[in-house]
């Protein structure tokens, strides 16, 4: 799935190389939990701060890259995206629903990091925590959110994305392991 | 899901046992239901990698499916101490984390091989056989289906 940055994104700081691999990887740890295929239905810059849409993990990473993603699904969508990859219909309140977001947004920013450690990017992955609060952090100037949001059979995916390369990093500094799971 | 030729063990017939390990709980049953349909018997379940020791000592599974990044104790970790006390451990690590470095860490420790999440289970059905090699055979039993 090969995005070209909007009208509205394109002279951002954002680095569609940096971007990609994360699209790629929500596309297809999605399509195979999901069983069907997925499409991105819109791409924006997002200068405000963050709001919570319903069931959201959130991500730190440190190093050569550095900010956040946030995997946010609305929350009868996060419920049947969890029924989906559990095989068996959950009940709302289930813990499993927050869980498989969490693991779902683990996936993703694993397997974005294995491209981009490929690619000579080094830098920590911190483990998913939910995102409970209404409001997250506001972007800062350096680093506007990309918000993508992935179409699915049942219903959608956002993928929220602040991240910016560290540009003040030493070689020596980057070795640092991923520590996605 | 897709169910598998059930693989058992050559000595004695019995499914193969499994330590499931991993601190998501999804992801544990995920692992699970992938057993399931192998024809495998999931004989325990771990969190970290501390409980993965004690819990290989308990059990003395067939295979452990281990997870890298977890508190207390991380899998490499976890897998390598296993290993040092039991050198015919059956590791398999199971990470979203798939560069080389981190395949590489494992194996010198002692993991038999890696399996990049999410899973596929048709790729952890044919790591499960050729970990397995001699001490495991496919074949058809009731309920295992095709």
């Amino acid at each position: 799935m090969e995005l070209r940055p909007t009208p509205q994104a394109r002279g951002t700081e954002m680095r569609m190389d940096l971007i990609q691999p994360f699209i790629n990887a929500a596309d297809a740890v999605l399509a195979q939990g999901l069983q069907s295929p997925t499409s991105v239905a819109n791409l924006s810059m997002e200068q405000e701060a963050y709001r919570r849409k319903g069931v959201a993990a959130l991500i730190w990473v440190t190093g050569d890259i550095e900010g956040r993603i946030i995997i946010d699904l609305d929350p009868g969508t996060a419920l049947r995206v969890a029924s989906r990859f559990a095989g068996a219909e959950l009940p709302e309140s289930d813990e499993l629903v927050r869980e498989t977001v969490c693991e779902l947004a683990n996936q993703v920013i694993g397997n974005a990091v294995t491209t981009l450690n490929d690619q000579g990017f080094h830098f920590r992955v911190h483990p998913p925590v939910l995102h409970t609060s209404e409001h997250g952090p506001k972007s800062t100037e350096d680093t506007e959110a990309l918000v993508i949001c992935f179409d699915t059979a049942i219903g959608s995916v956002f993928l929220n994305i602040a991240l910016r390369h560290n540009c003040t990093r030493a070689p020596e500094q980057a070795a640092t392991v991923g520590h996605a799971k | 899901m897709e169910q598998f030729v059930a693989v058992k063990r050559s000595k004695d017939g019995q499914p193969v046992r499994y330590l499931v390990v991993d601190d998501s709980v999804f992801a544990r049953k995920n692992l699970a239901r992938m057993i399931e349909t192998f024809g495998g018997q999931v004989a325990g379940e771990a969190g970290d990698g501390m409980t993965a020791i004690t819990e290989y000592e308990r059990l003395k599974p067939d295979i452990v499916l281990m997870d890298i990044t977890m508190p207390q104790m991380e899998g490499i970790e976890a897998a390598e101490k296993i290993v040092q006390q039991h050198p015919e451990a059956r590791i398999v690590m199971v990470s979203s984390v798939g560069y080389q470095e981190n395949i590489v860490a494992a194996l010198q420790r002692g993991a038999r091989h890696f399996v990049q999440k999410p899973v596929k289970p048709e790729v952890l059905y044919e790591v499960i056989k050729y970990v397995m090699g001699e001490d495991g055979t496919a074949a058809h039993a009731a309920g295992a289906g095709n």
